[in-house]
């Protein structure tokens, strides 16, 4: 099921501004790798390049090649609708859609693939919110809206949402930035379940969570504001926090930077 | 977030009060503004109460002196001695003439209020939206002259081509003549409150929250799929509001119908034959020849009219009420 993800040269643009040049990266299936880096770096763009999500902002634009499993998703013929339902995506602030309750929530990607059958749905709910590590504390709610939970609560439904698709990836952009203490531990603790099965990629702020969750940690930077960024450093998450190779990460991970 | 510069400083506090903390202030702008809206909003409901028991105070006579059913009285001879009048064809034809005008627009004006939100690139978008926002305030006689003049031929064509094909249908059934219809005047009715529809759906798709709508897409969401994840489930009471002000258009619209409709006193379901009358266009008719009684018939009409507005807007409250938790309730 999950699958490994290359970049070759991957560049994003925002309008005429380019704001991450030729990003090289392999990451491996059933791994977790962790994107840190000073803020405007280019890590949220980089993530959201790897599910074409980036180029949803008007005059946004990918050059390069991002394979998965081998196929570039940036092909003309590629169908952007069945490379985002194999990649799942976890924003910053949580965004159910307030309009739905808990179940409809979790279901809403299934109904976009067309799933009907009421038990199969009842059983992807029960699935996903379990996976989430969510079910007990909503299933006796699940007719209730999905805005009503705790912040904490509406980021592992939106897991679940994002989960109940089965996609092969999981990209996950700051997800515990919103919450509390516990909350993050919770999530984290998620994160290390679903890497069983999903190729997971998380963009964090948090140098502990990244030593903690991650199998593999990419280091970004910019040079000076208006510049693209860059990987300087990608490697095993031991090492990275340990003995980095390059003096820019030594710096931004013991604080001297960013 | 609050920091205590720019604070007033509470009084100092007095010996052995120990560092008081500041006191309410008694006539702050918050009471003024209080003040404000609750007089603002008692003059609102004092004014509507009065006009209703002005209304009613008016109708009396005539309701008195009725030799008809006002509720099933189809003719209205107001002017006549004994006076026979009522309000069967009347709110009959107003409620079927707004019906069917917003049949005919509130699918066209969400088409145009997607298009504009969603899929028209943003430079053609702004100026359609420009252009839509003006229309919305053109007055009502201009739709219906220009109903008149220039839509009577093809909704007579419209008419004979309707009976040829659907004739078996009763709403076609009419051998004509055609002309003035309740189909002529729902069409121009519906031209006229398609701006004001399309002007504030778009405004309520524009203001769905770009996370939600980045939600669905990171789904594997289409755009129309999209649209019906995200937008449209959000914009559901705004979509409700702009259809209610529309419709409340429709209802109360004089002129446009008064040139347009046939003037005929009938409850029929015909809609291309001669035909058609509503409660606002025979007002806007009769007021002038109307002698005393008319005249307070024609208020007890308006009353009716106003019974109308009402119960259409209670329903439109109570389906946005419905599951406004479920609205607007998150980040
Ligand atoms: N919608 C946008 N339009 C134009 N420029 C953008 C847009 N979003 C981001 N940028 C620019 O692209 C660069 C990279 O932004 P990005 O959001 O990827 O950074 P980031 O590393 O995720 O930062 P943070 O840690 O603060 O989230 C920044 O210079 C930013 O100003
Ligand atoms: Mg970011």
């Amino acid at each position: 099921m999950a699958k490994r993800i290359e970049a070759h040269g991957v560049t994003a643009f925002y309008s005429s501004f380019k704001a991450i040049d030729s990003i090289n990266m392999t990451i491996e299936p059933k791994s977790v790798t962790a994107l840190i880096g000073p803020s405007g770096c280019g890590k949220s763009t980089f993530l959201r390049s790897i599910n074409r999500m980036h180029e949803v902002l008007p005059g946004a634009r990918n050059e390069g090649k991002l394979l998965i499993d081998g196929q570039n998703v940036y092909d003309n013929d590629v169908d952007v609708t069945a490379v985002r339902r194999m990649i799942g995506m976890v924003f910053q602030r949580p965004n159910p859609f307030p309009t739905m309750s808990i179940y409809d929530n979790v279901i809403s990607g299934l109904r976009l693939n067309g799933v009907r059958k009421k038990s199969t749905l009842d059983d992807a709910v029960e699935k996903a919110l379990r996976g989430a590590n969510l079910w007990n504390e909503v299933k006796d709610r699940l007719p209730r809206p999905g805005a009503g939970l705790s912040g904490g609560q509406q980021q592992r439904l939106c897991i679940a949402r994002a989960i109940a698709v089965e996609p092969q990836v999981l990209l996950m952009d700051e997800p515990c930035s919103a919450l509390d203490p516990i909350s993050t531990l919770k999530i984290e603790d998620l994160i290390s379940e679903l890497k069983n099965r999903f190729t997971i990629v998380i963009v964090t702020h948090n140098m502990q969570q990244a030593a903690r969750v991650s199998d593999r940690t990419g280091f970004f930077s910019i040079d000076q504001t208006g510049d693209p960024g860059r990987l300087i450093e990608y490697d095993d998450t031991s090492k990275i926090f340990t003995n980095p190779s390059e003096k820019k990460t030594e710096d931004y991970i013991t604080g001297r930077f960013g | 977030m609050a920091t205590t510069t720019g604070v007033p400083s509470p009084p100092a506090a007095g010996p052995g009060e120990g560092g008081s903390l500041p006191r309410k202030r008694p006539l702050g702008a918050e009471m003024l503004f209080r003040g404000t809206t609750t007089a603002a909003g008692t003059m609102v409901l004092v004014i509507i109460v009065a006009i209703a028991v002005f209304l009613i105070w008016q109708a009396v006579p005539a309701l008195t002196d009725n030799d008809a059913n006002f509720l099933t009285e189809e003719n209205w001879y107001a002017n006549d001695n004994p006076p026979r009048f009522g309000i069967a064809a009347t709110a009959f034809g107003t409620v079927l003439t707004a019906v069917i005008a917003l049949l005919l627009a509130v699918p066209v004006a969400l088409g145009i209020a997607l298009c504009l939100s969603h899929y028209a690139p943003k430079r053609v978008a702004t100026p359609l939206g420009f252009i839509i926002d003006l229309l919305a305030a053109v007055p009502s006689v201009v739709f219906g002259l220009w109903g008149r003049d220039y839509f009577f031929e093809p909704v007579q064509g419209l008419s004979r081509f309707l009976h040829e094909n659907l004739g078996w249908l009763p709403i076609f059934g009419s051998e004509g003549p055609y002309g003035k219809s309740v189909l002529l005047g729902s069409i121009v009715l519906a031209i006229m409150i398609l701006p004001i529809v399309t002007s504030l759906s778009r405004e309520v798709f524009m203001q769905t929250p770009a996370q939600n709508e980045e939600a669905a897409l990171a789904l594997g969401a289409t755009k129309w799929e999209m649209i019906r994840t995200a937008v449209l489930p959000f914009g559901r009471p705004g979509i409700i509001a702009s259809v209610m002000l529309g419709l409340g258009r429709a209802l109360g619209e004089t002129i446009a119908l008064a040139l347009t409709l046939g003037g005929v006193y009938k409850v029929s379901f015909d809609l291309i034959g001669p035909g058609g009358t509503s409660i606002a266009a025979n007002i806007a008719t009769r007021f002038g020849e109307a002698n005393e009684v008319g005249r307070s018939a024609l208020i007890a009409s308006g009353l009716v009219l106003f019974a109308i507005t009402l119960v259409v807007n209670m329903i439109a409250r109570a389906i946005v009420y419905r599951r406004r938790e479920f609205v607007g309730g998150s980040a």
